[in-house]
């Protein structure tokens, strides 16, 4: 027990015991007992002066965080649809049936315990498991065997061979992002000293107002999503009243179908870290943080690396490439498993080590974000982009895509193709030209931007990638003509009810109506009642949701009923209405017992 | 010139007005819709608002459109000229919808329940017209915790309003309740290592023991002391009732108006 204090003293003490950083605290914790027991709780929450309760709560919120025994092997199946259509369910029996384990518990020996857990994002590499948080992609059956074998040999995780940790990149094709080679350092030059950029700027232009007129001139617009414009919110935050400000990067890379922020962290963390920095030099930040999904733990120890190497390089610390009074940090923050954190006001609320919890809006994080300071929140592949606008200047990347979408996507394509992976494209581009490219056959529908975004149909593959006909923050996932689009929308059901937060009614409440009824439809016991109630509810979850989540929840219903309404009306038992309760269902246990199988034990089966 | 509620208005100071249903209501600066609106003799249903504590709008029983768009009128604030409309149908159904999922997320039943007649959520289902629970029931497994010689708590009926969070956090100054889970496994916990309450450091004379706007914190034998029939929406609706109690001063500044 004082050895436990003494571990939980160093970690909390290692922070500062700073409230902010509870999740972080608890996150390490956790790697004691592989749990956080109720005394563990308590003595934390004494370290950290905190209510007891609110440690409890914070704990309570995350996937990742447990609150009972979890084993000491903690193997979580991805369960996108794409790890689906690729048999993770199959592999997952075969790995219970293994170690005569029930999904969801822990073996009596408290060794492992087996359930599924929301896209790890690995989707061009499923189906994905993790393991105590750390990423094996490209399940098979030898591959369940072996982690069988390594799990009864009671092998430290550490020690397993390293090949099963190998996370593929897959670029497939590069355009002025993927295809952009910076020496560290070139971006923030550039920046500091604005004659280095394109001749457009005049010389005697101080650096941070150059460098925002650059990016306010490229018409780069927000990548993970929603597109407001990155000069204005960088403008904005510029000048709103305050001394701290905050630089944060949102790499909770959440969205089902999304794994382009993987690639680049892994591949040009240099390229994220540099836009950090200029955006630092523009708004006139001295701290940034790099919220990394809990998902993505393998990059914590080689994205630290690259700090450490930036800052030996003078590329992070204090007088920034030789610019006296430039100073500023990056911190990495891991997530816990909580889709909402994307979210910007909820991803703030978690770096304060708080329940990811969207904040009511306005205020907003440009004047009241990280501790109620101005903070600027980007996507990792909008940092990315405006490392490039810094070097190369607005007017070079407005020129790229369209008119109201300057620049390139990066797209993050899975599914049923025959090569899944990353996709640069310049803004415009047709869905048809980029099923060509990866290889895609008999194309029955295509996701774009995940669950919460839209799915298209056959008719539709001459739509654009682009903010003014579909916009997306990066997945795209392809469904050939074998699939069943009713499943898929039920996958995404179960997602947005597993990832609600909680906070309002309708999204708290709704997305688990609509899970249920999507279930029931799924077990052929469906009427035109339930369809008339997913439209109320949709109705409802869209207009009165505290956030994004709950207003985009319905979106692959509404879509689905109305692009592939076939493949609801087949499940249908009748177009009345069919109550949930199964009367005959239920005696069934009775009848077995009584040995009743004459007509009369059968209550209403000829109905 | 209109003087709600009998307020005096500075004849000086025009106060600003917004439009509601298309009639004009006054406010003062720092006041939310949902202030202006009580103020002015309105009513509009409500669940996790009080006016003593800080609003978070979580149960949206309050939604309202504001220039089209639906938002809850307890944490928007009051601007000069915005049209905010309550009565459409898609508000009335989805207020109705509302307050069903709050009864099929618990276990409601009001028959057997010593808060009927005293419970908030009741009495706006009545005054809302809700018949019956209209979606399928969650049944969901809240065992109780009777461990406290003095009070109970019957999570059942929790409607995760967090107005017990914030009376003992604001006015009692001790954390006895907070929330804990996500999503629909979202629950209310008590702030002890046992997640006891008989552990805590709560006091029948508490704040927080009289916010909950159902039935989960209650009082131990004194149970139906109050007949039914006598109780506190048995008499008058929640609407008439709302508009007596309703706060009159703007919630951030206090100072300007008596």
């Amino acid at each position: 027990m004082t050895e436990k204090r003494a571990e939980l003293d160093s970690i909390a003490q290692r922070y500062g015991c700073e409230p902010t950083a509870l999740l972080q605290i608890l996150r390490e914790a956790q790697e004691i007992e592989g749990w956080l027991p109720p005394g563990t709780l308590s003595y934390l929450a004494r370290l950290l002066g905190l209510p007891r309760a609110r440690v409890e709560g914070v704990a309570g919120f995350y996937s990742f965080l447990h609150l009972e025994r979890a084993g000491r092997y903690r193997v979580l199946f991805s369960d996108n649809i794409t790890d689906r259509m690729a048999g993770n369910l199959e592999l997952l029996e075969r790995f219970c049936n293994s170690l005569w384990l029930e999904q969801g518990k822990v073996s009596e020996d408290d060794l492992v315990r087996v359930d599924t857990t929301s896209c790890t994002g690995m989707c061009d590499q499923g189906p994905a498991i993790l393991v105590n948080g750390w990423a094996i992609p490209r399940m098979s059956p030898d591959r369940v065997d072996e982690i069988v074998e390594l799990i009864r040999s009671r092998t430290e995780v550490e020690t397993w061979p390293a090949e099963l940790f190998l996370v593929e990149d897959n670029i497939r094709r590069r355009d002025i992002l993927l295809g952009s080679s910076l020496e560290p350092g070139e971006a923030i030059r550039a920046a500091i000293t604005p004659a280095l950029r394109d001749g457009r700027i005049a010389i005697s232009d101080p650096g941070p107002k150059a460098t925002l007129e650059a990016i306010k001139r490229s018409n780069l617009r927000g990548r993970g999503g929603a597109g407001f414009s990155t000069g204005l919110k960088w403008e904005a935050c510029r000048h709103a009243p305050g001394e701290m400000r905050y630089v944060v990067c949102n790499a909770d890379e959440g969205e089902p179908g999304t794994f382009k922020d993987r690639v680049l962290l892994t591949r040009y963390a240099d390229l994220v870290f540099e836009g950090m920095t200029v955006c630092a030099f523009v708004i006139g930040a001295r701290k940034g943080f790099l919220y990394l999904r809990g998902e993505y733990q393998h990059l914590l120890a080689p994205l630290g690396e690259v700090l450490s190497r930036r800052r030996a390089e003078g590329l992070l610390g204090t007088g920034i490439c030789g610019h006296a009074g430039f100073e500023f940090d990056i911190e990495i923050h891991l997530g816990a498993g909580a889709y909402v954190c994307g979210e910007e006001s909820a991803l703030i609320e978690s770096l304060e080590g708080k329940r990811g919890v969207p904040r009511s809006r306005p205020p907003y994080p440009v004047t009241h974000g990280f501790l109620q300071r101005p903070t600027t929140v980007n996507n990792v592949e909008t940092f990315c982009a405006a490392a490039l606008i810094a070097l190369r200047g607005g007017e070079w990347y407005r020129n790229i895509g369209t008119v109201k979408s300057a620049g390139t996507k990066i797209l993050s394509i899975s599914g049923d193709c025959a090569h899944p992976g990353i996709y640069e494209y310049p803004f415009g581009v047709e869905v048809g030209q980029i099923l060509e490219d990866c290889g895609a056959d008999r194309t029955q529908a295509v996701q774009v931007s995940g669950p919460s975004g839209t799915c298209i149909d056959t008719t539709e593959f001459e739509r654009r990638i682009a903010f003014e006909d579909l916009p997306t923050a990066g997945a795209f996932m392809v469904f050939d003509e074998s699939r069943d689009i009713f499943e898929v929308a039920r996958n995404f059901t179960h997602f947005f009810a597993h990832e609600s937060c909680g906070f309002c009614t309708p999204c708290r409440v709704g997305t688990t109506l609509l899970r249920n009824i999507m279930d029931k439809i799924h077990r052929g016991k469906g009427s035109q009642h339930e369809l008339n109630q997913i439209f109320q509810l949709s109705q409802l979850l869209q207009s009165a949701s505290h956030c994004g989540l709950g207003t985009t929840a319905c979106n692959p219903l509404l879509d689905s009923i109305k692009r592939f309404r076939p493949a609801y009306e087949r499940r249908l038992e009748s177009l009345e209405f069919e109550p949930a309760f199964d009367l005959n269902g239920a005696l069934e246990r009775a009848r077995a017992m009584a040995g009743r199988y004459d007509v009369c034990g059968h209550p209403g089966a000829d109905t | 010139m209109r003087t709600p509620g009998g307020r005096h208005v500075n004849p000086d100071k025009t106060p600003a007005t917004f439009l509601l249903d298309g009639e004009e209501v006054p406010f003062e600066p720092g006041q939310t819709v949902m202030q202006a609106v009580l103020a002015a003799g309105h009513y509009i249903p409500y669940l996790c608002y009080h006016p003593e504590f800080k609003p978070h709008g979580s149960c949206k029983v309050c939604i309202v459109e504001v220039n089209g768009r639906t938002a809850a009128s307890c944490t928007m604030p009051a601007e000069a000229g915005m049209e905010v409309a309550t009565r459409t149908d898609e508000l009335v159904a989805g207020r109705q919808m509302l307050v069903q999922m709050l009864f099929v997320e618990g276990n409601h039943f009001c028959p057997s329940c010593e808060k009927s007649g005293n419970c908030l959520l009741q009495a706006v289902a009545y005054e809302l017209g809700i018949m019956s629970a209209g979606l399928d029931h969650l049944f969901p497994n809240r065992p109780v915790d009777a461990s406290h010689p003095e009070i109970l708590l019957d999570f059942n009926r929790c409607i995760l309003c967090e107005l017990c969070v914030r009376a003992s956090a604001e006015a009692d100054g001790k954390n006895v309740f907070a929330l804990s889970g996500r999503g629909i496994t979202k629950h209310l916990i008590v702030n002890a290592e046992s997640g006891r309450l008989a552990d805590t450091d709560i006091a029948v004379t508490d704040k927080a023991m009289d916010v909950c706007p159902v039935g989960v914190i209650l009082r131990k034998r004194v149970g139906f002391v109050v007949p039914i029939g006598e109780r506190r929406f048995d008499g008058k609706p929640v609407s008439d009732q709302a508009l007596e109690n309703a706060p009159r001063r703007p919630a951030v500044r206090r100072e300007g108006s008596t």
